[in-house]
């Protein structure tokens, strides 16, 4: 972290040097993200194409790390010292900051008619009207897979959830490979690629996303609850001490070669597609039942921002409107596969692993994290509370019905639809 | 032959004065900021002055005091283990160190006192690769001497987390009580040493009759330092558990409560003022303990004058 803000720090300052030697009149932006791994792609590949375009604005990426991101930029705004484009989180931390007057309006950008309702609702006041920030790209969650090691045990993507527990059981009983790389040490990982990864199936996406904000299902149905009964029985397959098994862990642990099923957002892709040594393949959250209809959380991720406060607002949105071109979502859906532009147009994009993610949009129906959208605005944070609620009965410290009702009860202490 | 006039020491008064200033300025005026701060609700945008509201949801609303009481107690937990490991490993050391026949002294002395030196960061990174079921150099360890079955994920598991977190802070920590002992013990002079062995006591009861009542206040000295810097401890837990204190919230302590409280944690808004109120409750219950320190310990350690 420190190395690399260091770095940054140098690069920063070695671009403000030859830029004010170069072009003595020149504008300066800086990007605030939490998307620190991107670094690379964002300084060699997405900024040099827009200053070529836009000589006279030269741009800097500043990111942080993700846990650190909200309070960091909540302190620099606060302070009037956080750069001129801010990378909005989706839904409540970004509305938070519009209210606040720290984020403008983009509603006349051009170029913002390029993003269906859908695309934009992650980046809306409540009543729709309002955008504040330009969509850049969503996460699909499924399951990556090590092909070598299923085309080696003969067994092929499953495609229900007793497919899925016997291929499972397949690879535990070969004894080669872990059948799955997931710890719950981190906790979100066995709620965001365990519990919201399988649960659009069982709760039917947004029809089960939006009864739960409207009131009319509770988080104790059955819709709700089975989804965490399947994830207590992945727990025999997830690795010795996977209780201890972080995030990191479980990443080196696919990519490594030692696991063979790694649940995964498509975030994964570009980290894995550089460190894995092997075939990789992808597959859907499997079925509750042959012939059912199948889902995909295909999430709003980030979307980009103006500071209110900015010192270039014209600058800024110059770029903003270059972010809302299909220029920018063909290099950035491809400069980073994985991250899948939300954009209208048709974006071309090379990365198998990515394509494979990307075409499930087609068979299947969307839909986003069910604890996203207002239904974290509270205290207990519903989010924050799933990631506990998960982890808790993957390791058996709480049952499936206990951690649901816990959850509904943090929910209905300050959340009242309807009233 | 003129008498010196008595001249009013400005001196004192100048070379005082930039330590008090930067002091008040980053820690007294904004611990007065902070018990305001809990004073207030942001409603629709604006700060409204709701009195003790904050305080009144941190007890009785039931998400909060659960919340609360649950850092609280694993709080008192940290705190115990390293008043019942940390200082007692630290005097053995100091009185080991001060032996006569101890060889390589200055080398153990600096190899314990290492890791105090170290960042939070690198000694929780260090203890989780240690301890890592994965990669870690513990379990292989004991499966060398064929005792894997001993090995558990302890920094996962709710039973066993906490401890361990407790036990490497103590690791990391234990050479500061050993230094401070150890300088108490050079400190006593010879002749109360000589004394006591002419008069027949050496070894073992000249350690528990001679030494350790003289140490006593430096023991009580680095008991409610230690008490301090329990009761503010934050770093390691967020670097080994992260700000949620996993697993389940069960090494969750008072620090990382009020950083998840009061900056927000991913989804999690930030809430100042409650923030403010757990931060309050943090100085509050620091200020009782040092005050039941001085008041009902300090005034009764008796001191001896050499």
């Amino acid at each position: 972290m420190k190395k690399n803000s260091i770095r940054l720090m140098l690069l920063a300052s070695s671009l403000f040097g030859s830029a004010s030697l170069a072009y003595a009149d020149s504008v300066t932006l800086t990007i605030e993200s939490w998307r620190n791994d991107d670094t690379q792609v964002w300084q060699q590949q997405i900024i040099p194409a827009f200053e070529k375009a836009n000589p006279d604005i030269k741009v800097v990426f500043a990111a942080a790390a993700p846990t650190e991101y909200n309070a960091a930029l909540n302190a620099k705004l606060a302070a009037g010292s956080a750069g001129d484009l801010i990378t909005c989180r989706p839904f409540d931390a970004s509305l938070d900051l519009f209210k606040k007057g720290y984020l403008t309006s983009v509603n006349d950008l051009k170029g913002m008619d390029n993003f269906s309702d859908v695309a934009k609702a992650a980046w809306q006041t409540d009543d729709g009207k309002t955008t504040f920030c330009v969509p850049m790209a969503s996460v699909i969650h499924g399951f990556i897979y090590n092909k070598d090691a299923f085309d080696e045990l003969k067994i092929t993507p499953p495609k229900t959830h007793d497919e899925f527990m016997e291929v499972l059981k397949k690879i535990k009983d070969d004894g080669t490979y872990t059948p799955l790389a997931m710890g719950t040490k981190d906790q979100w990982e066995a709620a965001t690629m365990g519990w919201e990864n399988i649960g659009p199936d069982y709760w039917k996406g947004e029809e089960g996303r939006k009864a739960l904000i409207a009131g009319t299902a509770k988080l104790t149905d059955p819709a709700f609850v089975e989804p965490f009964k399947v994830l207590a029985g992945w727990a025999p397959y997830m690795g010795d001490g996977y209780q201890a098994q972080s995030y990191p862990d479980s990443q080196n642990l696919f990519t490594l070669g030692r696991a063979a099923i790694y649940p995964a957002g498509s975030w994964e892709i570009s980290v894995f597609n550089k460190q894995a040594q092997f075939k990789m393949g992808a597959f859907p959250p499997p079925l509750p039942k042959e012939g059912d209809t199948c889902y995909i959380s295909d999430q709003p991720d980030h979307a980009l921002g103006m500071n209110a406060k900015s010192a270039h607002p014209e600058a800024a949105k110059k770029f903003l409107e270059w972010v809302a071109s299909k220029d920018f979502a063909e290099i950035y859906g491809n400069a980073l596969p994985g991250f899948f532009p939300l954009t209208k147009e048709k974006v071309e994009l090379k990365d198998p692993l990515a394509k494979e993610f990307l075409s499930w949009r087609e068979s299947c129906k969307p839909t986003m994290r069910a604890t996203y959208q207002i239904l974290s605005r509270g205290t207990p944070n519903l989010e924050n509370e799933s990631w506990g609620a998960s982890a808790n009965v993957i390791n058996g410290t709480e049952t499936p019905e206990v951690a649901a009702k816990k959850l509904q009860d943090g929910l209905d202490s300050w959340y009242h639809p309807g009233k | 032959m003129a008498v010196a006039r008595k001249q009013t020491r400005w001196h004192i008064a100048i070379f005082l004065a930039p330590a008090l200033i930067v002091y008040t300025a980053i820690m007294i005026l904004p611990l007065f900021g902070t018990l305001q701060l809990s004073l207030f609700r942001n409603i629709d945008q604006k700060q409204v002055f709701v009195g003790l509201d904050n305080f009144r949801a941190l007890f009785g609303d039931p998400h909060w005091s659960g919340a609360f009481w649950n850092a609280f107690k694993n709080n008192v937990w940290f705190s115990l283990i390293h008043m019942l490991v940390q200082n007692p490993i630290g005097i053995l050391l100091a009185a080991l160190l001060s032996s006569n026949k101890l060889r390589f002294r200055a080398f153990y002395r600096t190899a314990i006192f290492v890791p105090t030196i170290l960042s939070f960061v690198i000694v929780g990174f260090v203890w989780k690769l240690i301890l890592s079921p994965l990669w870690g150099i513990a379990p292989m360890l004991l499966k060398e001497v064929g005792l894997r079955s001993l090995f558990h994920p302890w920094l996962g598991v709710p039973d066993t987390a906490l401890t361990t977190v407790a036990l490497i802070s103590v690791w990391q920590f234990v050479g500061i009580p050993m230094m401070l002992i150890y300088a108490a013990l050079l400190s006593i002079p010879d002749e109360v040493i000589e004394a006591a062995e002419c008069d027949g006591i050496t070894g073992m009861a000249q350690f528990w009759k001679i030494k350790l009542p003289l140490i006593l206040p430096s023991i009580g000295i680095i008991s409610i330092l230690t008490f301090v810097a329990n009761f503010n401890a934050f770093d390691l837990v967020y670097v080994t558990q992260g700000a949620l204190g996993g697993p389940n919230f069960s090494t969750d302590i008072l620090g990382t409560f009020l950083y998840r409280t009061f900056f927000g944690f991913q989804l999690q808004l930030g809430d100042p003022n409650m923030g403010s109120a757990i931060a309050s409750m943090m100085f509050f219950i620091i200020l009782i303990g040092v005050c039941f320190y001085l008041f009902a310990i300090q005034t009764r350690l008796r001191r001896y004058q050499f």
